[in-house]
């Protein structure tokens, strides 16, 4: 399963959606999941591709992971899986 | 209804291991956030914390009560002794048959904990110390603090996360108050600084690596720390009639759930437990000089504190001012109120205000006087000290000068 695949399963999951209603375009707020859901769904990506994502729930804008939509999510998770590669 | 007075206090903290030396540090706005030191420390992501540093366990207890008092007990015990010696108090007879000790704490003995679950889990040991159960439990404090003192009232422990040690020396003060009994032993203590309790909290992503700045715009999270505060809350002519020196008055206080949400902050609840404990010491705004903030250095707390204290106060909120003392010891959980009462204290009675300390930048959601980064002189009459829990548990204790 590509990278892009699990991460919208784990966005819908913690959505209670279906992932085919998770599109790149969406966002956090347009899912419904609100801070707690988001480090959830943060702690789920973690476990799911063994990597630590650099987030802060104090400063989520701030923080080097960019979390505006499902596709910045996706293109920074699959950085984090690039550079455990190699 | 009765007058209620403090007529002693304690305390064991990051700052201090006494109640001077935690003033003298508030007074010079010294940072007790250090890097930590325990077992398993290279495995956390979140490496500080306001730690008790240089503390000899075995100095101050015998072997005996060592297997049975887990850290937060010990830190409670060194408090309360302070406290009790500083009152002049001796619990016998009538007195000590209604005088009791309800005390505040979330984490109960963590160490403990932390300590035999490594030794069956990751050891694969298969016998554990017979003392487990009676060292971890959250009533141990306060029980242990009966027996060294011959407390037979009404004892029992509060937990409410944050907030714990309000709300137990709420309960104190009320009973007090109500006549129920002449005096209280009451605060709170935590100690939850050990690989597993930190750990916990790294989960939650609310954790600063870098340092506490309540109140500054580039806060970025909270700092745990650890220790103790304890108070002889005595109803007020029971402590003039022998002539005792009379810390404070409190005045009044007030409770308030957020029936919202388990980690967020409320203003509205925040606010009506501050409006009310004014309602119930029958003080006018106007008169509050300080705040203890719960001020814990989160992005949520701050601004939401911030908003809550405008709302409350009116136009009041530009003269009064507020500081958070977590700058300096970290946030002591279940002990923090109880800590930081001490600093309401020092207002009411030294007319000196603990500064926020590690105020870098203002930040236009938090624009009051925060008292950035030293103490001021300035008489206070009136101050509060605010506990917002986890959960949306409130509690609000009012105090004023002392009679």
């Amino acid at each position: 399963m590509e990278v892009k695949d699990r991460v919208i399963e784990i966005i819908a999951e913690q959505a209670v959606l279906d992932p085919a209603d998770v599109t790149m375009d969406s966002t956090l707020d347009s899912l419904g999941i609100d801070s707690l859901g988001l480090v959830e769904s943060i702690f789920a990506i973690e476990e799911a591709f063994d990597i630590s994502v650099p987030f802060n729930a104090n400063e989520p804008t701030e923080s080097d992971f960019d979390i505006s939509s499902v596709a910045a999510i996706v293109k920074g998770i699959e950085k984090l899986v690039e550079d455990q590669k190699s | 209804m009765k007058r209620v007075v403090i007529t002693g206090a304690g305390s064991i903290n990051s700052l201090g291991h006494t109640v001077p030396e935690t003033l003298a540090a508030m007074r010079e706005g010294r940072c007790g956030i250090t890097e930590l030191d325990f077992r398993d420390v290279e495995r956390l992501a979140i490496r500080i914390g306001g730690q008790v540093k240089g503390f000899e366990a075995d100095k101050r207890f015998n072997r005996q009560q060592l297997a049975l008092y887990d850290r937060f007990t010990q830190f409670t015990l060194v408090a309360a002794r302070e406290a009790i010696m500083q009152s002049g108090l001796e619990f016998s007879g009538e007195l000590a048959a209604r005088a009791g000790v309800v005390l505040g704490n979330s984490g109960g003995g963590m160490t403990t904990l932390d300590e035999n679950y490594r030794s069956v889990y990751e050891d694969g040991k298969n016998r554990v110390h017979p003392f487990v159960v009676p060292k971890l439990m959250n009533n141990a404090a306060a029980s242990h603090v009966s027996m060294e003192f011959n407390l037979k009232g009404p004892s029992f422990t509060v937990s409410t996360a944050c907030a714990s040690s309000n709300h137990a020396m709420a309960q104190a003060f009320q009973m007090v108050r109500t006549g129920m009994t002449p005096a209280m032993i009451t605060g709170g203590s935590e100690s939850m600084l050990c690989f597993g309790g930190v750990k916990a909290w790294e989960g939650l992503r609310v954790m600063s690596r870098d340092g506490c700045r309540p109140f500054s715009a580039n806060r970025n999270g909270m700092v745990q720390g650890e220790g103790a505060g304890v108070f002889v809350f005595e109803e007020y002519e029971h402590a003039r009639a022998r002539g005792a020196e009379i810390l404070a008055e409190v005045a009044g206080y007030a409770m308030s759930s957020d029936a919202a949400d388990i980690v967020m902050p409320s203003k509205q609840g925040a606010s009506r437990a501050m409006a009310g404990a004014l309602r119930d010491a029958g003080i006018p705004r106007e008169e509050v000089g300080y705040i203890n903030a719960h001020g814990t250095g989160t992005a949520a707390n701050d601004k939401t504190e911030s908003a809550s204290v405008a709302d409350v106060f009116g136009p009041h909120a530009d003269s009064l001012m507020i500081s958070s003392t977590k700058s300096m010891h970290g946030h002591l959980i279940g002990a923090t109120g109880a800590v930081e009462l001490l600093a309401c204290i020092m207002a009411v009675r030294d007319g000196i205000v603990a500064p926020t300390i590690g105020y870098d930048e203002p930040d236009p959601e938090c624009a009051l006087d925060v008292v950035p980064n030293e103490a001021r002189e300035a008489p206070v009459e009136v101050a509060l000290s605010n506990a917002f829990a986890f959960g949306g548990l409130n509690a609000v204790l009012a105090l004023r000068r002392a009679p």
